[in-house]
């Protein structure tokens, strides 16, 4: 049957449309890869009956000529996504058991398409993490080692399984999600293409929720020119979703020429981190020179709330966190915790809001939901939905929540004034370090893991489309990549640049197979 | 600002996460701990900036008020934890 497995979307699509390969071969080589690697851990459910369902109506499709690009094309989708029928948990206990009735509208649109679904993809719980160790399924292994060590490494978070999935050519492409990078980080750390898409262009109607405001959808990709045809599948505007933009999706493929040239590259300044790797910073001037080499200009410019960007993001994701997922009580949904109808752990919390000594009785009803939130969240979740209660509490959503608010406004004017000068796109590193092993972060303090999202976060903050490109291998021979950061709206654009660097990078490791 | 103990127990009880007695200094502490991260915001000057609402500007869109949706009363039960009759059934509420 051939090697299958380095095949790009745009090769599949190309060879299904010239009779050389089905849909059905192509999703079989999958299903078989995908057992045979269960060491990652990168799936959390295999579902081969439906992919092999929708491969065989793929088939009959392309046959009859006129089928869309992403038909018969087989994909991982993170379990974030609710998927008719198919166990959705957000990687929690607190979803244990949940199998929605209804289908996102991404995933819709992607089985409108053609494409075949090969299962649900592991990830860190409710998407908050950086490494996919928070994930109830237990973390997943990177397909990457470094030079001559076999030491279990992240591949990032928190679309961990989607960028390992890829990678270890596991599917052909996944859908991630990214509230503060977590689309563009796994992608950097596993040598893929990962873009998240101006804030709108997605629906987020079916997807779980984390931050309602910053989180975005897209595609993983092995290129980016597989990201650009996967892209289109996934945009328009859903009635379902109020946040969803009303715009014409354009064909991102077609602006795929790799022209930039006259485009005004920035390099901002602040992005420029004490103690930044050496290796970082060179990746991030060869690829500036790759760009001036293709033709375009690199300016430097500047965005002076960089700094506080992660503190804002610390305070408005918890917040929105703390809201959503009210929702997770043990009654309509998921887990439940036994409570015993006689039991009374009276005189154990003092009633919320209330400044004076008095204790409360909490009825059964109360230590059922205290119980049910305490076994099935994590500890990180459980950290941030008690962060985000706190900055909205009475006396401090004017010092935390209100003012991390007006800094976001900020951040975003110090892109919209960047913008305004001219310039096209803006180019950072995408993390600031390669991959690194699980357990490393266990005893930092948890801000310590939050800096992972340092260059990717004021792009969620500010709403705007950002790209992560392989473009180099550290002296570990780990994958690194940059970050191209876009105008609003302006997708096609920025993948054309991403392109362009691709192109001049000419990355094309891949992690050796062990598992 | 600091956490103290009283604060976390009431912030886990306003979270409704059940907290353990003697969990609460440690959590009292990692969350003084996030919070003084956040303290950096305290020297930003936001006079006159409005707090952002909405971060790509659109009109919410308007719809008919309609019925667009309804009678799926067997799918809305079917995960919950425990549907009795054609409803959710929880602990007693009232003692």
């Amino acid at each position: 049957m051939g090697d299958f497995s380095k095949l790009t979307i745009a090769d599949a699509r190309d060879k299904m449309r010239a009779g050389d390969v089905t849909s059905t071969e192509l999703t079989q080589h999958f299903i078989d890869a995908i057992d045979a690697a269960d060491t990652l851990n990168a799936y959390c459910a295999k579902t081969p009956e439906i992919a092999l369902e929708q491969a065989a109506a793929a088939d009959k499709r392309i046959a009859a000529g006129d089928a869309p690009d992403m038909c018969g094309i087989p994909l991982g989708i993170k379990d974030l996504f609710c998927t008719k029928g198919v166990a959705s948990q957000a990687a929690s206990n607190i979803l244990g058991g949940f199998k929605p009735e209804y289908e996102s509208t991404i995933t819709t649109q992607l089985w409108n398409s053609g494409a075949v679904m090969l299962g649900k993809l592991n990830m860190d719980e409710f998407a908050m993490g950086s490494s996919n160790e928070t994930s109830a399924y237990g973390p997943v292994i990177s397909p990457w080692q470094r030079e001559g060590s076999n030491t279990p490494l992240t591949p990032g978070g928190s679309s961990g399984g989607s960028a390992a999935a890829v990678a270890a050519d596991l599917c052909m492409a996944a859908t991630g999600t990214d509230t503060g990078g977590s689309i563009r980080q796994p992608a950097a750390f596993t040598g893929i293409v990962g873009v998240k898409p101006t804030y709108g262009r997605c629906s987020r109607w079916g997807v779980v929720a984390f931050a309602s405001s910053l989180d975005q959808a897209g595609p993983m990709t092995k290129t980016v020119r597989d990201s650009a045809i996967m892209l289109e599948a996934m945009c328009g505007h859903d009635p379902k979703d109020s946040t969803s933009a009303d715009l014409a999706v354009p064909n991102f493929e077609a602006m795929l020429t790799g022209d930039i040239k006259g485009k005004k590259i920035g390099i901002p300044k602040e992005y420029r981190l004490d103690g930044m790797p050496d290796e970082i910073e060179k990746l991030w001037a060869e690829g500036a020179e790759m760009l001036k080499a293709a033709g375009a200009e690199i300016v430097d410019v500047s965005l002076p709330h960089t700094k506080y960007a992660l503190p804002t993001y610390y305070v408005l994701a918890p917040a929105e966190a703390s809201s959503n997922l009210a929702r997770y009580d043990g009654v309509r949904f998921g887990h439940r915790a036994e409570v015993a109808a006689d039991e009374y752990i009276n005189e154990m919390y003092q009633h919320a809001g209330d400044k004076s000594d008095k204790k409360i009785k909490l009825q059964a009803i109360d230590r059922m939901y205290l119980a049910t939130r305490a076994e099935g969240f994590g500890p990180e979740v459980q950290r941030r939905v008690m962060i985000g209660t706190y900055v909205l509490s009475a006396g401090f959503y004017d010092a935390y929540y209100r003012k991390a608010q007006r800094v976001r406004t900020l951040i975003k004017k110090d892109f919209d004034d960047v913008f305004a000068a001219g310039v096209d796109a803006i180019l950072t590193p995408a993390t600031p370090s390669a991959a690194f092993g699980l357990g490393e972060m266990a005893d930092a303090d948890p801000i310590k893991m939050y800096l992972n999202d340092v260059f990717t976060v004021t792009v969620n903050l500010a709403g705007l489309p950002g790209v992560a490109v392989p473009t180099g291998l550290d002296s570990q021979n780990l994958p690194l990549g940059l970050q191209l950061i876009g105008r609003p709206w302006e997708e096609g654009d920025m993948l054309n640049i991403a392109y362009q660097l691709e192109q001049s990078a000419g990355f094309s490791s891949k992690p050796q197979k062990w598992w | 600002m600091s956490i103290d103990k009283d604060t976390a127990r009431r912030v886990a009880h306003l979270a409704r996460i059940r907290v353990e007695e003697d969990q609460l200094d440690n959590l009292a502490s990692e969350l003084s701990g996030i919070l003084g991260f956040m303290e950096q915001l305290a020297e930003v000057d936001v006079d006159g900036v409005e707090p952002m609402t909405s971060v790509t500007p659109m009109a919410l869109k308007r719809r008919d008020d309609v019925v667009t949706d309804g009678n799926k009363q067997e799918q809305i039960l079917k995960n919950a934890p425990d549907a009795r009759e054609g409803f959710f059934a929880v602990p007693k509420v009232v003692e």
